[in-house]
């Protein structure tokens, strides 16, 4: 069942959500990026909860004239225009109040959405019928999705894709640096402009399938992961592409193949998997990597207490390090050292005897500041250099009694 | 309006609404000046679950589990958010994105994939709760209120939320002098040996609280709001945490009022039938507030920045 629901065989509405999915997965993943990069994540959040009062507003209007109230494009160009209010709005106070960016988006995200509800209600009471589609928009619903739906749908999603294409150095600039970018002469406040109008865009067009709940998800979930696995801004992008169009079209067929299975959560739950195993396995940002190196440092600095333990002759009663010893050869099993272990151990005394005489020489100043009792001599100095410091050192000393 | 009939259907709805938007007003001032604004709507996203996983380990709609489950919850999410930032190194704001909109998915589809239909338990009711059923049936008039007989029939929500108002009152009251030191200047609190992370998570846990209390009896629409607008309004009304505290009580039990009095009776105004959702218009009337002040509030500018900069 499932298999079939990949491979798109579950019929006709179900190969619509897919595709229609996979797109909107692709643009939000692409778009939130550069919004989670300039860290102004959550004003998708109010942005998407924006969008609540112009759907039933213009519901109201299409139906009032005697159209069908549902139809989608009107639906969505009355939720563009209320999202664009809800911006405007959410710009306005951060600009010319007092109030930080996150008051802004909590208030802007609160009142659109109560006001919303008080529309939702006005409109059961109007009983004009038909209306039961609206509730659908709050968590999203792909049940009775019409060809023409999906086409919208799909054609959002493409030109959403391409302007981001066209845009995407100036975004990228800005994300990172908006003081440099207004230093090059960019239109900073512009671009950041558009920036929120392609998220207002994608949220417009997963309306219909999310939700505009669960849309912000879309937008935040992919780029997170996708930044775990690369430092450079534009893999992010193209990995929170994939990861975003992965998990839409996972989910799509998931949610088709088994009843009660909403699409939109499953899409949501889906990503977070990504996130999940990106959190965890992810090369050098992961968690797993950063336990290795932990254990790795851990091994080094125990190896190293150890062998220089053993070249002054004390005792060792520290087990990792008696091990991690013991493992290599260095010692035997009562804790006496092998001849391997002396002879290592007599160059990490020397080693740390020429460190001592660099960390002393004003003139190995830039060296010396390397030194963290860890490091090797040898990839720091020379070889003339460390004959330099040998020579200083001078040879083998008499005791005296 | 007569008695007869303010007392029995509107009294305990109005009084419920005015004590669920202080106790969320209150704590969000704090966490307004904290910048930590949206932990209100992120814990009343990640309610959700908490009372649907209730729900499923109980089987029945009752108070007390199902508070647990959201508290649970709420806690839950804050330690994730937490680890989450910390382990993945990421911005807080995207932090508490992919938590609480995971979790809110996940509640969504424990609720579709349980039977649910026998109860009142859908995401509709989560969201703008049902303000206006909590009527006090037993009453006739003024005089129920000194009748023990019709008292004991009041809806248990409205002890409820006064006891959580006194609860996070009692909280501010007690806390009001390190709390304000830490809010404002963190450092200078740890050198005074206050123990800021543990104080700013009992005021995320405070604040849990009322959100959950509140979201049982009005639903989550209007925890957000009262968490944020008014504060932001008091914000722009006053430079004095007293005062600003002060005016963000008034401003939560004006919109509490005015948005009830405009959901029940301003549709019968206009010559309507029926009432229109008091959740969401007490969150309307709020943000109406909060654009007045705005614009007009004698403290609405950063200080120092002049005005339209």
């Amino acid at each position: 069942m499932l298999i079939d629901a990949l491979l798109l065989q579950l019929g006709y509405n179900a190969t619509l959500v897919a595709i229609g999915a996979t797109l909107l997965g692709i643009s939000a993943g692409v778009t939130g990026t550069f919004l989670f990069l300039r860290k102004r994540a959550l004003v998708s959040d109010a942005i998407s909860h924006a969008t609540l009062p112009g759907v039933c507003l213009a519901f109201i209007l299409m139906a009032s004239f005697g159209g069908d109230g549902r139809n989608l494009i009107g639906l969505l160009l009355g939720s563009a225009v209320s999202a664009s209010v809800g911006l405007w709005c959410l710009n306005w106070l951060t600009r010319n109040t007092r109030l930080a960016e996150d008051a802004a988006i909590g208030s802007v995200l609160s009142v659109f959405f109560g006001f919303g509800i008080v529309l939702l209600t006005v409109i059961q009471t109007l009983g004009v019928g038909r209306q039961a589609g609206l509730e659908g928009f709050l968590l999203g619903s792909t049940a009775g999705m019409l060809w023409t739906d999906a086409m919208v749908i799909a054609v959002g999603g493409a030109v959403t894709l391409l302007l981001i294409m066209l845009i995407r150095r100036p975004m990228t600039l800005v994300a990172f640096d908006p003081e440099y970018a207004a230093a090059r002469g960019l239109p900073v406040s512009k671009i950041d402009m558009a920036m929120m109008g392609l998220v207002m865009a994608v949220t417009v067009v997963g309306l219909k399938i999310v939700g505009l709940i669960l849309i912000v998800a879309l937008l935040i979930i992919p780029p997170v992961a996708a930044r775990f696995w690369t430092e450079r801004s534009d893999y992010v992008v193209l990995l929170a592409g994939l990861m975003g169009g992965v998990s839409a079209y996972v989910g799509a067929a998931l949610s088709a193949s088994a009843p009660n299975l909403p699409t939109g959560p499953i899409i949501v739950l889906m990503s977070f998997a990504l996130f999940l195993i990106s959190l965890l396995f992810a090369p050098s940002r992961g968690v797993l990597a950063a336990i290795l190196r932990h254990f790795r440092f851990q091994r080094r600095v125990h190896m190293r207490q150890g062998l220089l333990a053993l070249a002054q002759g004390q005792p060792i009663y520290e087990k990792l390090t008696l091990r991690l010893l013991r493992k290599r050869g260095f010692v035997r099993a009562d804790g006496v050292s092998t001849d391997k272990g002396k002879a290592r151990a007599a160059k990490a005394l020397r080693d740390e005897h020429r460190w001592a005489v660099v960390r002393s020489d004003q003139a190995h100043e830039a060296a010396a500041a390397l030194y963290d009792g860890l490091r090797q001599i040898e990839t720091v100095l020379t070889q003339d250099q460390i004959a330099e410091v040998d020579r200083q050192i001078g040879g083998p000393k008499e005791i005296l009694a | 309006m007569s008695g007869e009939e303010f007392v029995p259907l509107s009294l305990t709805p109005l009084l419920i609404g005015i004590f669920a938007a202080v106790a969320c007003a209150l704590p969000g001032n704090f966490l307004l000046l904290r910048k930590q604004a949206l932990i209100g709507d992120a814990i009343s996203h990640v309610v959700l679950p908490g009372i649907v996983v209730a729900f499923l380990l109980t089987g029945a709609i009752s108070a007390a589990p199902m508070m647990l489950g959201a508290a649970g919850a709420a806690v839950v999410a804050v330690v994730l958010i937490e680890a989450i930032r910390r382990l993945g190194r990421i911005e807080p704001g995207a932090a508490m994105g992919v938590v609480f909109t995971t979790m809110f998915a996940g509640g969504v589809l424990l609720l579709e994939q349980t039977d649910t239909s026998s109860v009142h338990l859908d995401v509709e009711h989560a969201l703008y709760g049902n303000l206006e059923s909590l009527i006090w049936l037993d009453a006739v008039g003024w005089s129920s209120l000194l009748d023990p007989e019709a008292l004991a029939h009041l809806p248990v929500e409205l002890p409820r939320m006064a006891l959580t108002l006194l609860a996070v009152s009692l909280f501010i009251a007690v806390f009001w002098r390190v709390l304000k030191i830490s809010t404002f200047d963190e450092g200078f609190a740890r050198t005074m040996g206050i123990r800021t992370n543990l104080l700013g998570m009992a005021l995320v846990i405070t604040a849990a609280v009322a959100a959950v209390a509140a979201f049982d009896a009005v639903g989550s629409i209007i925890v957000i709001a009262m968490f944020i607008c008014p504060p932001a309004a008091a914000r722009m009304i006053s430079n004095q945490l007293e005062g600003q505290v002060g005016w963000s009580v008034g401003f939560a039990v004006l919109s509490a009022t005015f948005g009830y009095v405009l959901a029940g009776y301003g549709p019968l105004w206009l010559g309507a039938q029926d009432a229109v959702s008091a959740a969401g218009m007490i969150a309307t009337v709020s943000g109406v507030i909060l654009a007045i002040a705005a614009r007009f509030g004698p403290c609405r500018t950063r200080s120092g920045a002049p005005v339209g900069v």
